[in-house]
């Protein structure tokens, strides 16, 4: 009797994952709409770890909560001072840098990852696979590579939360990602690692969708797809707006 | 208030924006500019990408000129075939600074080669005109007679061939000139958002050697044009025209333009030449410590190119 109940629970859990923990996700949204009113948000991300034969180890679980966006291509660029004027001087492409990254663990990263794992899986500011596509010294490269990083964060879109995953009863894991104004629009995925022991015993995903919706979409649609009509659409109200003004001042005085 | 803007796809404070529009309006009406070289500055100090800051700004100078260009010709202050000849100079002009601006994007020098050219044109104009004024109330503290102009136009201009009649400016002169001239200011109304009536008005003076009476109307019937140009340009090449932007600085912009002509009426023009060539002179001096001193922050991100 109890070698078939063990066959059922084996049964039941996924063959990868046979005789590891499972989690278990869920979003506050899975789609984040910018309408007019839009000045941040926060994504709430929340699930349960599901461990083998319902048994809860004696350590409390590591979890590494990852939310990124789309990935573009860009170009960081320093300053240095040319006869006496601050202009640009170097630059060095990335390929792969995300427009938005945030990272939310139990404990700070170093304590729960080695630096192979953490770049593995790209947990940590520090982690990030940017692939730099112009040849540099590493030491450059890495100046650039901070930069870039320290800039994102200072504007919001890079975010390290040490402490910012709560566990309750070593099951229940929940994560505030804060979302600044100016977040990319496109395609995001939260990603939910569990850690223990200095290595990642599972992981799940879930898409999350940022888009601009109603007014804004339009106007963003009108201006990218039907340019020069909503040039000539800015000039007509640029020009209404005046005259109109114009004539209201001339009637008071 | 917050208001998510669609094309510079950030959050900005709607008052905030609507006060800028209105101070900006209100010395523009004060001083009869079109305050375009306040406008993008600042909206770039507030966080604004600059190419957004440039061609939403030019979109405001359209619709902040347009009541002054027709009271003007309604008064008949607009030279409409002089100020054919600059429109004409000044779509010239506006392609190839559009040109320049994206060859300056690639290169990446466009943030320091705006803030060079705003410190060049702002300090160099407004040095010329706080020199004239400050002799000016000079002269009228001693109870001189102001000088009389001896020159018509610039000798250069002369050199210029085919000669052209225009009789309401009172010139016999090549269109070449104009049309450099609007040109010139072409150019910069796209690389720095900016309507370039401050460099127009003194080079139709000194320069084309223009009537007095028709400058500041011709000056505005160009701006008009030349504005709405850039605006079609940015609006189709690098679709950076933030058209909600533009309407929060227009709805400030025309209300203060209204209280800043009748501030003007209250006071004397050689006071508010005065006051105008310190107001351009600051925001040049301003321009400058931020090219020279050690920026807070020495890596930028380009993500476009």
């Amino acid at each position: 009797m109890r070698m078939l109940f063990a066959l059922l629970l084996l049964a039941f859990a996924s063959p990868l994952s046979a005789a590891g923990p499972r989690l278990v996700t869920d979003l506050s949204q899975s789609r984040i709409d910018i309408s007019y009113r839009f000045a941040g948000a926060e994504l709430l991300i929340f699930g349960a770890i599901q461990y083998p034969g319902g048994q809860t180890p004696k350590d409390p679980p590591g979890i590494a909560v990852v939310l990124r966006g789309p990935v573009d291509p860009l170009t960081v660029r320093k300053k240095e001072r040319v006869a006496g004027i601050w202009i640009n001087t170097q630059a060095l492409r990335f390929e792969s840098a995300p427009g938005f990254y945030a990272v939310a663990t139990t404990s700070p990263i170093r304590n729960l990852l080695d630096e192979r794992n953490a770049a593995i899986y790209e947990i940590g500011l520090q982690h990030l696979q940017l692939s730099p596509a112009t040849a540099a010294d590493p030491e450059t490269t890495r100046r650039f590579q901070d930069g870039l990083v320290k800039l994102r964060t200072s504007r919001k879109l890079y975010v390290e939360q040490p402490y910012g995953v709560t566990v309750t009863d070593r099951i229940l894991y929940r994560a505030r990602i804060p979302i600044p104004s100016a977040v990319p629009v496109g395609n995001y995925r939260a990603e939910i690692h569990l850690i223990a022991d200095g290595e990642v015993r599972a992981s799940t995903r879930a898409p999350v969708i940022i888009d601009k919706s109603g007014f804004e979409r339009e106007i963003y649609l009108f201006a990218h797809e039907r340019s020069l009509l909503y040039g000539l659409c800015a000039v007509g109200i640029a020009l209404a707006l005046g005259w109109l003004a114009g004539s209201i001042g001339r009637k008071q005085t | 208030m917050d208001l998510y803007l669609p094309i510079a796809e950030m959050s900005v404070n709607a008052l905030l924006m609507v006060a800028l529009g209105g101070l900006v309006g209100f010395l523009s009406g004060m001083f009869g500019i079109g305050g375009g070289f306040l406008t993008t500055p600042l909206l770039i100090f507030y966080g604004i990408p600059p190419s957004i800051a440039v061609a939403s700004s030019a979109t405001q100078i359209t619709g902040s000129s347009v009541s002054g260009a027709l009271a003007y010709w309604r008064r008949g202050q607009v030279d409409m075939k002089m100020g054919m000849v600059l429109v004409a100079g000044g779509m010239f002009g506006s392609v190839i600074g559009s040109f320049l601006f994206r060859w300056l994007q690639s290169l990446g020098q466009i943030d320091v080669a705006i803030g060079i050219i705003y410190v060049l044109f702002l300090g160099g104009v407004g040095g010329l005109m706080l020199k004239e004024s400050l002799g000016l109330l000079l002269r009228q503290s001693r109870g001189e007679q102001p000088e009389r102009k001896t020159r018509r136009h610039h000798p250069l201009v002369a050199s210029l061939p085919m000669r052209m009649r225009f009789p309401r400016s009172g010139v016999y002169i090549s269109p070449f000139a104009p049309f450099l001239v609007g040109a010139l200011v072409g150019i910069l109304t796209v690389i720095m958002g900016i309507g370039g009536g401050f460099i127009m008005v003194p080079a139709m003076l000194y320069v084309l050697g223009m009537a007095a009476g028709v400058v500041v109307g011709t000056s505005l019937f160009q701006i008009v044009f030349v504005t709405a140009i850039a605006t079609i340009l940015h609006a189709s090449q690098s679709q950076s025209v933030d058209i909600v932007l533009a309407v929060l600085l227009l709805l400030g912009g025309v209300v203060g333009a209204q209280f800043g002509a009748r501030a003007a009426q209250r006071l004397p023009a050689e006071r508010l030449r005065l006051g105008l060539a310190v107001l351009v002179l600051a925001v040049a001096i301003r321009l400058a410590i931020s090219l020279t001193w050690t920026p807070p922050e020495l890596f930028s991100i380009q993500t476009a190119f």
